[in-house]
């Protein structure tokens, strides 16, 4: 044993850990699944929900996974009978004061409540209480937030906090009344948001969502595309979610190299311009003051044409080509070899180096 | 970038990303992250958050600025002063570090003599910026245990941009702050593509990867692979072409997915240049400013609709992948070769991933690059072989120059091309805001940034605001001698006095069209970053 590893067993499994680990992390290495509400991989743990507690071997009580780290020669069980059943108990509570609307709300298939309670065989009928009945808030364009929705496990107000330092939202209020809040409840605007939507990527419920998406279609019609976004230079992954043909969301890919999970609001929000009716959608040919339609055949004879009669008249020295930094390495090289092959010059540049 | 290939080999972040939030003292330098690079900046603030010092060098107090340690709130233009200005500062107190300069330096004895030069009266004099803080941020950085310098186009958009960059690198040098895990140089690159795009060869000077076209073993293996003659004529650059079409000795371009007549300072010129083509091709994916010059406009595709690789700004090669169909049929790399076709050179490829195959084929850099890795690794390069893991941190044994050692250049400040006057008494720097892009054409087509942005804003300084008489929202002209536009007046402590801050993402207040015609003369990289303007009521 080195002086950098821990020995644990989890399940009966032995376990080799670091000194920073948690009984959460873990079990992740270990591949055992610890059940999670108020945990994100971005944010510092919380130990809020309860739902991850677990039983260690000499503890009095169970001890919440995300918050307790690991010691030498613990013994850990995440399924035992009395640990299943406080869970039960505590998605029952939430679902206590839940809509529990599941059939018309926006982050079915996508909720982590819901597939808890879906394990855990819990519906909203064991305690009777009290029902928040807040209005649902989408006076900005961007998110929507369904107050009665949340389960007060402060993702929200953490990741905007935590990682983004925006300070948009807090819990306000005190008791049965918190929730996750504006100052003073104003409306999001630029003056107290970032929009960035890291808010709603960290919701585990459906009380933050993205509100260009809603009524889009559900989290199993998607085909979820794994790319790398246009914008700056940061080079962060997502996913497009397309349906019939159309990207109708951005979601995070919460295992990305570069950002993990975290968008800005163009990465998040920006994809309209894929499908504005604005977008150039065939060749066009300027005829006398006119551009007129052509197919893609026509226009390009055309331009091989013209290019070739110009270097014929003028020589290769009087054509070139701009290529861009928006383009792909594929194009880039092959502006490049064009250029070079075709034209038989070294007139080729990025249009303005920024 | 062509100054960090000057110092230290390539032209490239020396690190990666996530190494940041290990950083001891942060140098940031002419780079609003929080707006430009949302996502650097949280890297950023999470050093913040575990203790890191923050130095930050912007004439804008910028969310960072308010944050940090030291401000540097330098004038426009006067960067190579305050690096200089450091320099003394770090040698006068013997802050260098020595046995890193012996092993991996050379020229440093010259520096030195140009660095003894700059004394801190002249160094404030030159940049504004008041002595104690001078002194901090030298004791800062050099005293740091892992020091990134993180710059943007506040260093590079200048008429002395790439020497900006040189002069980071001497500080860089001159404290060993290179070449370890967390301690480096970080360029952020302003969109998405621009290390691809230059490591990809659509360069005058080099073919892709660098290359030199003035080598013959470099023609020849690019002419065997291509089954062609490489011309060593060294090319024009984008701004050479434009000049020579204005005297009509410049005929026919293929612009691709660009828009100069927007984004390009000193736009009227531009313009000219566009209309005296005799043929000119735009391929975009909207009518730009630029497609209305064109004689034949080609439909692209947007990024959603084509697979292929971009590679970020810390040499990070990722995939883009095909989500919907090309809303025209086809993507830019099947229109180059059909158009290499139908001008009597075979350009045959099945999938972008056989271009890339070539491109491993032929830039080392690229050479252990594929798809089929790409599917289950992240690879940054240099990835010169398909074994090889990629490259996180560089020059962590030998700088990629001539004999393993980089340079320390000899710089002198020289200021902005343009110096506000008594006709125009007022610093107009550019830049973006986190709401938009680049010239517009995508994020002026949310309708919910729209909302929440719809129009340019020129940021004032309250006292600047109270001598013009001029309040918040009201409409104002902004004028510089080459032009004239309109834009409403935000007042705010953001810009300094005597400094006023807009962005370039609308079409009706081009702001380029009052930009300076001055550029750096290396790269042509235009100074967007100082002109001197008026504004008016």
């Amino acid at each position: 044993m080195s002086d950098n590893t821990i020995n644990i067993k989890m399940n009966g499994v032995a376990v080799q850990c670091g000194l920073e680990d948690t009984i959460l992390t873990a079990s992740k290495k270990a591949g055992i699944r610890i059940p999670t509400l108020c945990h994100d991989d971005r944010l510092e743990p919380y130990g809020g929900c309860r739902l991850c507690i677990v039983e260690v071997n000499g503890g009095m009580r169970p001890l919440p996974a995300c918050t307790t780290p690991v010691a030498e020669g613990m013994e850990i069980r995440t399924e035992t009978e009395d640990v299943r059943k406080i869970r039960k108990s505590v998605i029952a509570l939430l679902l206590s004061n839940h809509p529990n609307d599941c059939m018309r709300c926006e982050s079915t298939g996508d909720c982590t409540l819901q597939d808890l309670s879906y394990e855990y065989e819990v519906d909203g009928s064991q305690y009777e209480g009290e029902k928040c009945e807040l209005p649902v808030r989408d006076d900005n364009p961007f998110i929507t937030f369904e107050p009665t929705k949340c389960i007060l496990c402060g993702r929200c107000v953490r990741i905007c906090n935590e990682v983004v330092m925006a300070g948009t939202i807090d819990f306000n209020g005190r008791g049965f009344d918190t929730i996750p809040d504006t100052a003073f409840g104003k409306p999001r605007s630029l003056d107290n948001c970032e929009f960035c939507g890291q808010c709603v990527s960290t919701c585990p419920t459906g009380a933050l969502t993205d509100k260009k998406a809603r009524g889009k279609g559900r989290a199993h019609e998607m085909k979820k595309v794994r790319t790398t976004c246009s914008y700056c230079g940061t080079g962060c992954n997502f996913d497009l979610n397309v349906k019939d043909g159309e990207v109708v969301k951005v979601t995070s890919a919460y295992d990305a190299p570069v950002n993990h999970g975290n968008l800005c609001v163009k990465g998040r929000y920006g994809y309209d311009f894929i499908h504005s009716d604005e977008r150039i959608t065939t060749p066009l040919i300027k005829k006398g003051n006119k551009y007129i339609e052509a197919t893609w055949d026509e226009a390009l004879e055309y331009c091989a044409r013209r290019f070739s009669d110009i270097i014929k008249k003028h020589g290769k020295e009087t054509v070139g080509g701009f290529s861009s930094s928006r383009c792909s390495n594929e194009e880039n090289f092959l502006l490049s070899k064009f250029v070079r092959t075709v034209f038989k010059t070294n007139n080729v540049d990025n249009c303005a180096r920024v | 970038m062509a100054g960090l290939a000057t110092s230290l080999g390539a032209g490239a972040a020396t690190n990666s990303l996530a190494q940041m939030p290990d950083i001891d003292t942060i140098f940031l330098f002419g780079s609003n992250p929080t707006e430009a690079h949302p996502i650097v900046s949280l890297y950023l603030k999470k050093a913040l958050k575990k203790g890191a010092k923050l130095i930050v060098g912007d004439p804008r107090k910028t969310w960072m600025a308010k944050r940090a340690d030291v401000w540097l709130n330098l004038k426009p233009g006067s960067n190579i002063a305050m690096m200089n200005g450091l320099a003394h500062v770090i040698l006068k107190n013997g802050w260098e570090n020595k046995s890193f300069i012996g092993q991996r330096t050379e020229g440093f004895e010259e520096f030195k003599v140009q660095a003894a030069k700059y004394d801190l009266n002249k160094v404030v004099k030159l940049t504004g910026v008041k002595k104690e803080d001078i002194i901090e941020a030298a004791r800062l950085y050099a005293d740091a245990g892992k020091a990134m310098i993180v710059y943007g186009l506040g260093v590079t958009e200048h008429q002395t941009g790439t020497e900006n960059a040189m002069a980071m690198s001497n500080l860089a040098l001159l404290c060993g702050h290179i070449g370890r895990p967390s301690t480096g140089i970080m360029a952020l690159r302003g969109q998405n593509n621009v290390q691809g795009a230059s490591d990809l060869g659509p360069l005058p000077a080099t073919l892709p990867g660098y290359q030199s076209v003035t080598s013959e073993a470099v023609r020849k293996k690019f002419g065997d692979a291509w089954n062609v003659e490489i011309s060593s004529q060294i090319g024009k650059k984008s701004v050479e072409m434009l000049e020579e079409a204005c005297h009509g000795k410049f005929k026919g371009i293929f612009i691709l997915g660009e828009d100069p007549a927007q984004t390009d300072p000193n736009v009227h010129e531009v313009r000219k240049a566009l209309k005296s083509l005799d043929f000119l091709v735009v391929q975009d994916i909207f009518h730009t400013e630029t497609t209305k010059f064109a004689d034949v406009i080609l439909p692209g595709a947007s990024f959603a609709e084509k697979d292929g690789t971009f590679t970020n700004g810390e040499r990070r090669v990722q995939r883009i992948r095909k989500a919907v169909e090309p809303v025209a049929g086809m993507a830019e790399w099947q229109v180059i070769c059909k158009l290499a076709n139908y001008m009597g050179y075979p350009m045959n490829y099945n999938h972008p991933s056989e271009v890339m195959d070539e491109i491993a084929s032929l830039v080392p850099i690229y050479g252990g690059i594929s798809y089929d890795r790409l599917e289950n690794e992240t690879l940054q390069w240099p990835c010169p072989t398909k074994d090889h893991p990629g490259t996180t941190t560089m020059y962590t044994d030998i700088f990629a120059r001539p004999g393993g050692l980089a340079k320390f250049m000899v710089l002198d400040h020289k200021g902005p091309g343009e110096v506000a006057s008594k006709d125009f008494p007022l610093t107009l720097v550019t830049g973006r805001i986190r709401e938009h892009y680049n010239n517009g054409s995508m994020t002026r087509r949310v309708p919910g940034i729209m909302e929440l942005v719809p129009e340019e804003l020129v940021e004032i300084n309250p006292a600047d605001a109270k001598k013009l008489n001029i309040s918040n929202g009201d409409m104002v002209n902004i004028s510089s001698v080459r032009g004239k536009i309109k834009a409403r007046a935000k007042v705010t402590n953001r810009s300094q006095a005597g400094n006023v801050f807009m962005t370039f993402h609308f079409e009706d207040a081009l702001t380029n069209i009052l930009t300076s015609e001055h550029k750096d003369p290396i790269t042509g990289t235009p100074e967007y970053k100082a002109c001197a303007v008026k504004i008016e009521k």
